[in-house]
This record gives C-alpha cells, sequence and structure tokens, in this order.
C-alpha cells in the first residue's frame, strides 16, 4: 500500500514539473487558416521566424481548416490561443458569446493602415474585437479547355454536361451558398422553408458533384481533373500559377464577400505578446509578404500603395466593378443545426 | 512450496503495475465516454431525456436517412472487413510456415505501410486513382479508356482495406505462428487430408486470432470519416455525420449517433465472440 501511495505521489510530482517547466522564455498561440502566410516557400519572407527573431517570443503556429472546426476547438475548452484570425460571421458569433478579448489599440499602434472601408464592420461594429487580415470573393474557378463556353452563372454548376467535372464545398455554409446565389436567397435568412429550398437544389447537383472539397482542390484543378469548382479568388490566383489554362469569373447572381480578421480569444494566456503579433502582422513589410503569398485581397493601405506589391491591379482580387455581394453572418443554432441535418441528406444522394 | 510463493509475488505487483493504466483509463477513456453519455441524455433543463435520440428518428425522412447512412458504414465496412480476412488468412498461413528469417522479413513488410502516417497513405491514394492519375495515365498510355476510380464506393473501400490489412494480419500470424506443429501432425497420422487438415486443425485454432483482426479492422473501417472523404468524394458515412454535428456544434446529436454506433459494434462483436466461441466448441472440445 505504501508503494502504491508513492506511486501516485510520484506520478502526481511528474504532472506538476510537466506543468510549471519552461520557465521565463515568453510563447503565444497562433492559430491561422493553412497557406494563409509567409512561409518563406518561394523564396518570401519567413514571417513567423522573423516575429522570434525581432521579439524574442516564440510561436506556437498550427493552422485550422473551417472556420467551424476553429470554433470546435475554442469551445471544447482544450486548447488556450493567443491569437487566432476566423472568418467575419464566427467572428460575430465568439463576440455575440463573449469569447473575445477587447484589443487594446495602444499596443497596435499600425492599425492606423486598415483602410477606412475596412474597419467598424458588421460583424465587429465597434471594431474593438479584430483587426482585419484578408478580404476576398468566392467565384467560379474553370478549366478553358474543359468548359464548352465560359460559364457566366453559378447555373454552370447545374449544367449536366459538365457531370462529374465539378467540385462542390466542403463546408456547407459556402456549398450553400452557392445554391443561395443561384435561387436569389438570402445567406442569412432564418426562414427554413428557404434552407430546405437550397438543400433541394444541392440535391439535384448532387449526382453531377465529383467530390466535395476542401484543400485537394489545388491538385484537383492544377492537374486538370475537374472543370468547375466554386471557390476563393486568392486560391484561384495560386492555381492559375500552376496551370494557365484556369480561368475565373464572378457569376452574375452574386457572391460572398469575406473578411478574415485578427482577433485575441478569452483565455489567452500573454495578452501582451497577442497584440505584439498583431501588430507585427500589420508592419508594412511584413502584410506585403503575407499578401504578396497567400495572393488574397489585402485591406492594408500601405500594401495597396506599395511600388512593390506585384498584385495591385488584379483584376480577380481588385474589380474595377464590384459584383453583386453578400457577406456572412452569424446564423441561430436551430438554422445551423438544420444546415448540417440537410447537408447529411444532400451526401446521401 | 514453491508454487504458492510465485503467486504471492504476482498478486503483491498487480494493484501498481496497473495503476498508469488504471489513471490513464480513468482520464482518457472511462470520463470522456461519460462524457458522451451525458451529452446524449441532456434534456433541456439539464435532466436526462431521450430528446435528442427521439429528433433523430422523429421523421419518416430522419429514420430513413439514418438507416441508409448506418446501413453504407456497416455495409462498406464489412466489404472491407471480408476482402482483408481473404488477403490475410492465406498470407499468414503461407507466413507461419516459412523460415524464422523469412518470417522476419515479410513481418518487415506489412509493417513498412505502417510507418507512414495513415493520412498520408490515404492521400496518396487519390493520386493513383485520379482521372489523369497514375492508372488512368497508364491506361491511356496503353490506349485503354479511362476508369471512374476515385470518388466511388470501391475506392472507399479500397482505402480501408489498404490501411487497416496489418491489423487483420498480424493477429491471424501471431496465432498461426504459435500453433504447434504436432496437432497437424497427429491429424496427418490420422488420415486426414490437407483439406481437412485446413479446415478442422488450422482454422478453428486460428480463430481467436481471426476474430480478433475482424474487430481490429471492423471497428475502425465502420467509423472512419477521413477515408470516405477523401477517397469518396463525398464523406456519406457515419463517421462524416458525427463529425458534421461537432462542427455546427451539436454535442448532443454527436454524442447521441456515436453512443448508437458504439452500440452496434458493441452487437457486432458480441454475435462474433459468440460465434467463435460455438466454433472452437464444435471443433476442438
Amino acid at each position: 500500500m505504501k508503494k502504491l501511495i508513492a506511486f501516485f505521489l510520484a506520478l502526481g510530482m511528474s504532472f506538476g514539473l510537466c506543468a510549471c517547466g519552461g520557465g521565463k522564455q515568453q510563447t503565444i498561440n497562433v492559430c491561422n487558416w493553412g497557406e494563409y502566410i509567409s512561409d518563406g516557400a518561394d523564396g518570401g519572407l519567413r514571417v513567423v521566424q522573423e516575429f522570434e527573431k525581432r521579439t524574442g517570443i516564440k510561436v506556437n503556429y498550427t493552422t485550422f481548416d473551417t472556420n467551424e472546426s476553429l470554433y470546435a476547438k475554442l469551445s471544447g475548452g482544450g486548447a488556450s490561443y493567443d491569437v487566432i484570425i476566423p472568418s467575419d460571421y464566427m467572428i460575430q458569433r465568439l463576440i455575440a458569446e463573449d469569447g473575445l478579448e477587447t484589443l487594446d489599440y495602444g499596443k497596435i499602434p499600425n492599425a492606423k493602415y486598415i483602410m477606412e472601408e475596412y474597419r467598424d464592420l458588421y460583424y465587429d461594429p465597434q471594431g474593438t474585437h479584430s483587426v482585419p487580415y484578408t478580404i476576398g470573393m468566392v467565384g467560379l474557378i474553370y478549366n478553358k479547355t474543359l468548359v464548352a463556353e465560359p460559364p457566366a452563372s453559378w447555373g454552370a454548376l447545374w449544367d449536366p454536361r459538365y457531370q462529374g467535372q465539378m467540385l462542390q464545398f466542403q463546408s456547407p455554409r459556402d456549398a450553400f451558398g452557392t445554391a443561395q446565389y443561384l435561387l436569389g436567397l438570402n445567406v442569412n435568412s432564418t426562414d427554413e422553408a428557404e434552407w430546405r429550398a437550397a438543400a433541394e437544389k444541392l440535391k439535384e447537383q448532387a449526382p453531377l458533384v465529383q467530390s466535395y472539397v476542401a484543400d485537394e482542390i489545388y491538385n484537383i484543378m492544377e492537374g486538370a481533373n475537374a472543370a468547375l469548382a466554386p471557390y476563393y479568388a486568392g486560391d484561384y490566383l495560386m492555381m492559375h500559377d500552376n496551370n494557365s489554362d484556369l480561368a475565373f469569373v464572378y457569376p452574375e447572381e452574386g457572391t460572398n464577400f469575406f473578411y478574415d480578421a485578427m482577433c485575441i480569444p478569452k483565455g489567452a494566456r500573454n495578452l501582451d505578446a497577442a497584440h505584439q503579433f498583431i501588430n507585427f502582422m500589420l508592419e508594412p513589410d511584413i502584410a506585403l509578404a503575407n499578401a504578396e503569398v497567400i495572393m488574397y485581397a489585402s485591406p492594408h493601405s500601405a500594401v495597396r500603395e506599395s511600388p512593390d506589391y506585384t498584385l495591385k491591379d488584379n483584376p480577380v482580387l481588385y474589380p474595377e466593378t464590384l459584383p453583386k455581394v453578400q457577406c456572412f453572418e452569424n446564423l441561430p443554432q436551430s438554422i445551423l443545426g438544420l444546415m448540417n441535418t440537410l447537408w447529411t441528406e444532400i451526401k446521401q444522394k | 512450496m514453491n508454487q504458492p510463493k510465485k503467486r504471492e509475488r504476482i498478486n503483491d505487483a498487480t494493484p501498481a503495475l496497473n495503476a498508469p493504466y488504471l489513471l490513464w483509463s480513468l482520464l482518457f477513456i472511462v470520463a470522456p465516454l461519460a462524457m458522451v453519455a451525458v451529452y446524449a441524455f441532456l434534456g433541456q433543463n439539464n435532466t436526462f431525456s431521450l430528446d435528442v435520440f427521439r429528433s433523430l428518428f422523429a421523421t419518416a425522412d430522419g429514420r430513413r436517412m439514418w438507416g441508409k447512412v448506418f446501413g453504407d458504414s456497416l455495409l462498406y465496412a464489412l466489404a472491407a472487413t471480408v476482402i482483408c480476412l481473404g488477403l490475410a488468412f492465406p498470407l499468414a498461413h503461407f507466413m507461419a510456415a516459412g523460415r524464422a528469417r523469412a518470417q522476419r522479413t515479410m513481418m518487415m513488410l506489412i509493417m513498412v505501410p505502417m510507418w507512414m502516417n495513415f493520412l498520408i497513405c490515404t492521400y496518396s491514394w487519390r493520386t493513383i486513382l485520379e482521372t489523369h492519375g497514375v492508372i488512368n495515365s497508364f491506361l491511356s498510355w496503353l490506349r485503354l479508356p479511362g476508369l471512374k476510380l476515385l470518388n466511388t464506393p470501391g475506392a472507399v473501400v479500397l482505402g480501408m482495406v489498404y490501411n487497416y490489412l496489418p491489423f487483420m494480419i498480424l493477429p491471424v500470424y501471431s496465432v498461426m505462428s504459435k500453433l504447434n506443429p504436432s496437432l497437424v501432425e497427429a491429424a496427418q497420422d490420422l488420415g486426414a487430408n490437407r483439406r481437412a487438415v485446413l479446415f478442422r486443425v488450422t482454422v478453428p485454432l486460428s480463430l481467436p486470432g481471426v476474430v480478433s483482426g475482424i474487430i481490429m479492422v471492423f471497428v475502425p473501417s465502420v467509423s472512419t470519416f477521413y477515408i470516405s472523404q477523401k477517397l469518396g468524394g463525398k464523406g456519406s458515412l457515419i463517421g462524416d455525420a458525427i463529425e458534421a454535428q461537432f462542427m455546427v456544434p451539436d454535442y448532443g446529436k454527436g454524442a447521441a449517433l456515436s453512443l448508437i454506433l458504439m452500440a452496434i459494434i458493441l452487437v457486432c462483436m458480441m454475435a462474433m465472440r459468440r460465434f467463435s466461441d460455438g466454433e472452437e466448441g464444435s471443433f476442438i472440445a
């Protein structure tokens, strides 16, 4: 029995040691989208290492692939992040649930670079909880050699001629969006009948869809394994670099405009360093390096004015006339549940 | 005098030796399972209720949908298990009959794919099966028409077989390699031909390995979600549906579906045990 007690004591002590180990080194946990920072590929700046070098703060950098999986990580309580970069509707939800720290702009002087039109937006009306990182739109990517004529409408994704040659979003909110634009529905509707109508449209599409994709879209489209796919404009530019047969259009029915912004979640252990990281990401040279590599549109005035910014006049990122757009807002839990059930039904078709 | 003394020592050592795993399983198996059960049976006012289960099967559409999701998942897993068994049993038999050195080499070769991350292996199959993938490029080089391989049920089953085959081979092989050869010789002495030896001695004696192999392939297959998403194109199996619930997040539904899946697996396993005990009894005793 004594031995047993000694054993548990020893075990307890070793856990204790793990918990308080680490010492003086400052550390922050950053969680960002995959492929969403300049990481030294293609000779770009290694942003995370640069931050560590300039500040001496160590960064644990992890990635997520959907807003929902980030939310699951946060609400599960198993992870503690200091900086996260979710999208608009998720920020709105996190603010509503009191999940974000109020930012101290005294510690983020570089926030002055954010262009006027991207401040204090609907998802964070006072701009107290988030600083925009990137902006973008969803459009239709197509392979010029595999389509009969360039598509102009979301209807192309329901064209039986392209059976088995089209992709669809794996994330239900974005996939429902494509049907909602086509049907002229509000993407933030709280009317169950409207969601069912969109689901019917997606069920109609299901037999035509080759697969429901996330990041594997790069390989599929670059390798000409599919003709059509709805996806984010910035990612299209990256694919186009590897396959110039690809082209892009903002369909006439309108599309989604989104904002991804930097936030500090409640429970962050190192508020000071988190603010430092956000401020660092807004340094003109860092913001430029990121904008060049991830190829999403930038809300940063110094980037947009920089003579070194190669995407400055890119018609995909900065079209002269903005297409009709809708932004995602946080949906009530009942609608989210319904959307998810309908999504499972669609997958059974 | 020797015997009881030895037993005493083992008894004395048991609790302390068990403690690490006991703690581990309490923390990481029992507690999470209890949480799953709590979420599944949690009602409106934090009371016990079956509302979540009722809501899943409330409508005819719901019943039909979940019936199909569970049915498909079981069917895919069953197909993968049968194929694995069909591949593994003859191979294990062959391996067990080989020389020690050859056995070790073959064992190595079987383990090699497991050194690579399972997600990477699965993803790599995409490159092989794609429209312009390795196989179809070869076919078009031979001027043969291309095949639709990726995003088919076959691709999902293939992914399951590829990933879980070692879990069938290992237990079957480990039982077979310990099979007492004198039993086979005795059967031969008593006039059994090769067929009779195989079906009345080798197969029944290796059943414990077969049963654990079946369980170790069937259980992860029936609950997979990565394979069905990456190779099936849709992710229409129960594992996908459960994952999707936790993304809403609707912990109640996710937990309820997980419990139903666990219950189904448990029933399958109990049926298996019963079946294998019966077989062993009739053949051996």
